[in-house]
């Protein structure tokens, strides 16, 4: 799945995007941010806060419960400061 | 259907021009309110914001905003403009223009197009720091969340 994240997340992840495959396990947004979590040391760290993270899938918001479903792209990101 | 543009450009935003177009050519727009936010200096320690924004999504979200402003009150024309990029103090971050028969409509759509852009539209500001040192992202404010309740 392609995952794109902005902000500090993307600082700290180290890329603006990647493609992973993800588990059959992985279900909903939350199951995607807690595997990504254990990927290693950049991920731990961005993802320290999970409660935090803001979502959205192929570009509308969506909490972390909602199922991936068929969903191509998923952006992660912190809570958003625009205006 | 009444004219909706939103717009994300890097470079200055022209608050005259913008806020015109909503009335030229018509007699029926009695009212316009309009929002500016402006980058501050912070008593003079930024040099300036960089405004990072989610390509598609940003421009997607704030039309959905303002749809949705306009379904709740009789308005007659929207403007929302928001920069990307470096922004220098005292330069317009964002501009939202709403104009209607009367001023009620006008306000209320404005400051709701502005309450749900704030915590909704996909943004996220840096500072750029005056001494030259790394800048931090700025946090997002629970008050800014907590506004959204009353609408």
């Amino acid at each position: 799945m392609k995952i794109v994240y902005f902000a500090w997340l993307r600082e700290r992840v180290g890329v603006p995007e990647e493609v992973i495959a993800l588990p059959d396990g992985v279900r909903t947004v939350g199951d995607a941010i807690t595997h990504l979590s254990g990927l290693g040391e950049n991920y731990a760290y961005a993802f320290e806060r999970p409660a935090i993270i803001r979502a959205a899938l192929d570009r509308k918001h969506v909490s972390l419960e909602t199922p991936l479903g068929e969903a191509r792209e998923l952006a992660l990101f912190p809570p958003m400061t625009g205006g | 259907m009444l004219p909706i543009v939103v717009r994300l450009q890097a470079g200055p935003i022209d608050v005259g021009a913008e806020t015109r177009f909503l009335s030229e050519g018509r007699g029926d727009v009695g009212a316009i309110v309009t929002f500016t936010g402006l980058c501050r200096d912070e008593k003079g320690t930024l040099s300036g914001l960089e405004l990072e924004h989610f390509p598609g999504m940003a421009e997607a979200e704030i039309t959905r905003i303002a749809e949705e402003a306009a379904g709740r009150w009789p308005l007659l024309g929207i403007v929302a403009v928001h920069r990307h990029g470096l922004v220098a103090p005292g330069e317009v971050i964002v501009l939202v223009a709403v104009a209607s028969a009367h001023r009620q409509a006008a306000f209320a759509g404005a400051e709701f197009i502005m309450d749900f852009l704030k915590s909704r539209a996909p943004f996220w500001k840096k500072e750029h720091r005056a001494d030259g040192r790394e800048g931090q992202w700025v946090d997002a404010k629970d008050s800014d969340e907590a506004a959204l309740s009353r609408w």
